[in-house]
């Protein structure tokens, strides 16, 4: 065996290289040194983000006989989970720090590495034994880390909802897995997209495909797989439920994507596009309208994220090139996004432990930064103009509607109705910190640590200067 | 070919049974083993396809190995959680953990 062919998997080995050099300074490193363990992190983990976006990382190979893909594509999918990655890790800094947290702080984020590292998996392979384990090694250590804040039954109440579904939901996309290999004869994304063209195999393998979009379904909490996501956002840390929403979420939709265009797609018109119409519709609809009657923060944006989750798949549901960047485009805005509203509840959590929508009352009063962030934040999700959530919601749009038949107008026009249902709900967050200001005020007024700053500004930032600047939009469409 | 469906008809006897438990069992534990039969259900269909269908390769029986694994890890991560529900609130039946709820 040419064992060369390790060095093609570049991304790969610089994660490994920052998850061990991590694990190795929290077991050696003295008590002392070890409350800088989350800062180091962060910087090796800014270096490894840095190096990633150099263009030689992006040039088209394989390994493993095909088993493993890289190319500029898949280079700019880990780079965008890399930003979000790094976002996530500076929030985290001063829970991680906390009193009662710091004693298993280095475990924290060696297992954020970990399934960072399932993710990569799970975008680069092009066969379903690598894909299966990048998964679970991306959903097995986020079960542990959702049950991670062990002094309170929230959490672990959580985890098990999480383990639980998880479980079944791989289990159920194993067996259709089970069923592809035995029409296919062969796990490559490639042979079963030859195996399957012919029309022979019929009402079989649309039971498989059935199957496997019902796993991964459940990954992407697309209704009707949804109900295991509010309960689990809302009961893990705070940090957990930011990467969870949105670094898992962007994975688990790209590698989506790969799977039902390279190795189902020869069936889109004949099996997934319906498969996928019908849910698309459900998730926006179910999610939106559920999100209405939240009252705690972090359940009202599991509900948001699972109708974003819905207009993602518009991009694959779109089937064309254009949809490939349109969903790089949407996960990318949606990090920084959903990542500038965790920012401000976990800021508030840390410090006055509060969660429901009727304490954000007054918060302009008290920390005019904090809401004003969250508005940015707000805005961006429904897709009001100046801020990036319009454009990704416009180019998702048009990708959809690139692919030209009826049938897609309906769904973007039910897309777009549902758009202007989520500006009311995510208008009421706005309108409880900026217009209801007469009565008491529940969060006084405080100063958030500088690395809560610190991500919360990288957020706004990005909102902003991707709303306006198009070069990365025009870089991910030329790639895509 | 007229062999091989008497190995799939147990298994898929196997994972109904599984989905069945899944849905009606009200014990973590009980669950717990539910979810086995369903992944032993998948291991059996692999490797059954690999011995009768495609007797040359070897991918179906590398796969069973692998989510036999995955599975033993799985089942592992998910005593330790309940084993910490069970701490906190002195019980694993299902019907208990709804503090969260809608």
């Amino acid at each position: 065996m040419d064992y060369s062919q390790f060095l093609i998997m570049k991304q790969e080995i610089g994660l490994l290289i920052v998850f061990l050099l991590v694990f190795l300074y929290d077991t050696f490193a003295s008590k002392k040194a070890t409350g800088v363990l989350p800062a180091v992190t962060c910087c090796l983990f800014a270096i490894f983000t840095a190096l990633g976006f150099i263009p030689c990382m992006g040039i088209e190979n394989d390994a493993f006989e095909g088993m493993y893909q890289t190319s500029a594509t898949v280079t700019a999918i880990k780079n965008i989970l890399n930003v979000g990655m790094l976002i996530v890790m500076i929030q985290s800094i001063k829970w991680a720090n906390s009193e009662f947290q710091a004693i298993r702080r280095g475990e924290f984020y060696e297992l954020l590495l970990v399934t960072l590292f399932g993710m990569y998996l799970m975008i680069s392979s092009r066969h379903f034994l690598l894909f299966v384990i990048g998964l679970e090694t991306a959903s097995l250590p986020l079960a542990a880390m959702v049950a991670f804040n062990k002094n309170r039954y929230e959490s672990h109440e959580a985890a098990v909802k999480y383990i639980l579904t998880a479980c079944f939901s791989s289990a159920i996309f194993l067996f259709g897995l089970s069923l592809v290999y035995g029409l296919a004869g062969s796990l490559y994304y490639r042979e079963i997209a030859m195996m399957v063209t012919g029309s022979g195999f019929g009402a079989m393998i649309i039971v498989a495909l059935a199957f496997v979009i019902g796993g991964v379904g459940f990954k992407l909490s697309l209704v009707p797989f949804h109900l295991w996501t509010a309960d689990v956002y809302q009961g893990a840390p705070t940090n957990v439920t930011s990467y969870l929403s949105v670094i898992s979420k962007g994975a688990a939709a790209f590698a989506f994507l790969v799977i039902l265009t390279q190795a189902f797609g020869t069936l889109y018109s004949k099996a997934w596009e319906w498969m996928l119409y019908g849910l698309i519709i459900l998730t926006i609809t179910v999610g939106n309208l559920f999100a209405i009657r939240q009252r705690n923060m972090k359940r009202f944006l599991a509900f948001s994220s699972i109708s974003q989750a819905g207009y993602i798949m518009l991009g694959v549901i779109a089937d064309n090139a254009m949809g490939t960047s349109a969903l790089m485009y949407y996960i990318l805005v949606y990090i920084f996004s959903n990542l500038a509203a965790f920012g401000v509840i976990g800021a508030i959590e840390n410090n006055c432990d509060k969660g429901d929508m009727t304490d954000y009352n007054g918060l302009s009063k008290t920390n005019p930064r904090l809401a004003f962030t969250m508005m940015l934040a707000m805005f961006s999700l429904a897709g009001i103009p100046p801020f990036a959530g319009f454009f990704s919601k416009f180019f998702i749009f048009t990708s959809a509607i690139n692919q030209g038949s009826t049938a897609i107008y309906v769904l973007v026009l039910i897309a777009l109705i549902n758009t202007i249902i989520s500006l009311y709900y995510y208008l009421l967050v706005v309108k409880a910190m900026y217009i209801n200001t007469d009565g008491e005020c529940p969060v006084g007024t405080f100063k958030s640590a500088c690395s809560e700053r610190l991500a919360m500004w990288i957020c706004v930032a990005g909102i902003i200067i991707i709303g306006l600047a198009s070069p990365i939009y025009d870089y991910l469409l030329t790639i895509g | 070919m007229g062999t091989i469906i008497w190995y799939l008809i147990p298994a898929l006897v196997m994972f109904c049974c599984g989905v069945y438990g899944f849905m009606t069992r009200r014990n973590m534990i009980a669950m717990l083993i539910s979810l086995e039969l369903m992944l032993n259900a998948v291991d059996i269909n692999f490797v059954v396809f690999n011995r009768y269908l495609y007797p040359g390769q070897l991918d179906g029986m590398m796969f069973t190995l692998f989510a036999i694994a995955i599975a033993a890890a799985e089942t592992a991560l998910a005593i330790a959680i309940i084993i910490n529900i069970y701490r906190s609130a002195k019980n694993i039946d299902v019907r208990d953990v709804t503090r969260m709820k809608f």
